[in-house]
């Protein structure tokens, strides 16, 4: 069993009469991975947040490097990324990556840093002044300038031109190549599959599934099928069901073989549609159907 | 400690940068020499030296109402203040390094002013008055500090600008910065000044610098501020912490 970096165990997290996070058990092992995935509001950045030390949690217990996130030294360790727009305008890149370096006792070379993430060239500008882009690039960079062994991203590529978010995906595949532990958060399908070996989905501060890459992948291939029909035909193969007025939304893992069944069943339906499902959704229909358990 | 100079070095320079914030700390106290002390008192030793330590107070009350105010609410609306809590510091060096930023600040604000009153008019100390005036100053502006942070911690920045404006132009005035030595006050301000921190602030720099004899009322006014903007910071910042990173 390889060492665990980052935990949370039945955690639960309420804003007022919110529940952001309810009951969440969740290792971040060494080495890994993760990709957090689920729409807005779902409780990712909460979790995020726990681990930072930024809140604590209303009930259960959150570990950090083997200790709590609230102790400073713990979070010697880790690395994360501000939000862009809050960069401190007046300082200059390199003199924002010193001050960021202050903190930690074996921060990388600055030079080093700057370079990996093509912001050599800025060390003199103004934060100010730089582009959307430019901004993102370096509150991504801030992240590995304690040389953390643990890494939170939050959607680290938004914003970014397709160029600039490979070579930002390279970064994060080198810091994890070497070593490194990775959290990533986003509501990018495409960046946690560039990425991630380890999905997790939160929806509604609940894990809904935590797998690997490749089962996920599997889920993903689901397709919804939609049709008019007087009332829901038994068919093979359906693992969701959802109506919407008249229309009735079948999800599936193969939706030709789907639409084959329905055609021999002789059901009169109409307005056939059949469209890949997000992996969002997927799983929200999925297990809002057949809890897993979190 | 590094960590706190780290921290004072950095937001020194942020605040730096943007030089009008430090020069309307500076100018308008500076300004107020020029037109008011320069011409109307210059000449008169005892009088110059009076209207200085006010202005000295003044420049003080300004750097702090503004820097501790603005900065504070400005900061808490920015995404990179809870960025600041994932370092691996505790709160103390961001603090430190805020107190030891104003008070560079408060010595570029005074430059100007012991400048023009060196120069210009016949105003003058011992080195010892010099000394002991400044130190009088530090502790002076001790209310200044503490009411700044309420502002700050309590208010938006769009409120907390207008707060500090507000609550700034009246204590000046009401404090008897603006109307010379204390004998020549007109008597409504002669009335209200004791109760104002303002006073307080200016009576302890007098006292260090010239033959002047602070009034009980206002040294106990002077102490009732600390104690009750001491009380209404604290509680600000507690309630801040608490709403954002309970």
């Amino acid at each position: 069993m390889t060492e665990i970096l980052a935990r949370t165990v039945e955690v639960t997290r309420t804003y007022g009469s919110v529940t952001a996070l309810d009951r969440v058990s969740l290792d971040i092992h060494a080495g890994e991975l993760v990709g957090l995935l689920g729409p807005n509001g779902a409780g990712k950045s909460t979790l995020v947040n726990l681990f930072a030390g930024l809140r604590r949690p209303t009930s259960g217990t959150v570990e950090l490097l083997g200790g709590s996130p609230l102790d400073p030294a713990r979070r010697r360790g880790i690395g994360v990324t501000p939000q862009e727009t809050g960069l401190p305008p007046a300082l200059r890149v390199g003199e924002c990556v010193d001050f960021v370096r202050a903190h930690f006792p074996g921060a990388v070379d600055r030079g080093e840093l700057l370079d990996r993430f093509g912001l050599a060239d800025l060390v003199k500008r103004q934060i100010g002044g730089l582009s959307g882009g430019q901004k993102r690039r370096l509150a991504v960079a801030l992240a590995f300038a304690g040389n953390p062994r643990l890494v939170f991203l939050d959607e680290p590529t938004t914003g970014l031109d397709v160029e600039a978010r490979h070579a930002l995906w390279d970064a994060v595949r080198d810091f994890h190549a070497a070593g490194g532990t990775v959290v990533l958060t986003s509501h990018y399908l495409e960046e946690i599959e560039a990425l991630a070996k380890r999905v997790v989905v939160i929806g509604e501060g609940r894990v809904l599934t935590d797998d690997t890459m490749e089962a996920v992948r599997g889920l993903v291939g689901v397709h919804r099928v939609t049709v008019t029909v007087p009332e829901t035909p038994d068919l093979p193969g359906v693992i969701g069901v959802e109506r919407e007025g008249d229309r009735t939304h079948l999800l599936t893992a193969d939706a030709d073989a789907l639409v084959r069944e329905l055609v021999l069943t002789g059901v009169p339906f109409s307005g056939l549609e059949v469209r890949p499902t997000s992996l969002e959704e997927a799983f929200l229909v999925i297990t809002g159907r057949e809890p897993q358990p979190a | 400690m590094s960590l706190v100079l780290t921290h004072a070095r950095y937001q020194f320079l942020e605040t730096i940068r943007v030089p009008i914030s430090v020069i309307g700390s500076s100018v308008f106290p500076a300004l107020a020499m020029l037109f008011f002390v320069v011409p109307f008192t210059g000449d008169d030793a005892v009088a110059a030296t009076y209207a200085t330590g006010a202005m000295l107070v003044f420049a003080v009350m300004s750097a702090c109402l503004f820097t501790y105010g603005i900065g504070v609410a400005e900061d808490r609306a920015q995404p990179w203040d809870p960025y600041l809590r994932t370092l691996p510091a505790g709160p103390l060096p961001r603090f430190t390094g805020r107190i030891l930023t104003v008070m560079g600040i408060m010595t570029i604000a005074i430059i100007p002013v012991l400048l023009i009153a060196a120069f210009l008019t016949k105003a003058t100390v011992t080195p010892l008055q010099l000394l002991l005036g400044l130190a009088a100053l530090l502790l002076g502006s001790l209310p200044f500090t503490l009411m700044g942070l309420f502002i700050g911690y309590a208010l938006p920045s769009k409120a907390a600008i207008v707060v500090a404006q507000v609550v700034f132009f009246p204590m000046a005035v009401g404090g008897g910065l603006l109307t010379g030595p204390p004998s020549t006050a007109p008597g409504f301000i002669k009335a209200i000044a004791p109760y104002l921190p303002t006073r307080g602030a200016v009576e302890l720099v007098w006292a260090a610098t010239t033959d002047f004899s602070p009034a009980l009322l206002s040294l106990a006014m002077l102490t009732l501020w600390v104690v009750v903007f001491g009380g209404l910071a604290v509680w600000a910042y507690r309630r801040d912490e608490g709403r954002r990173f309970s």
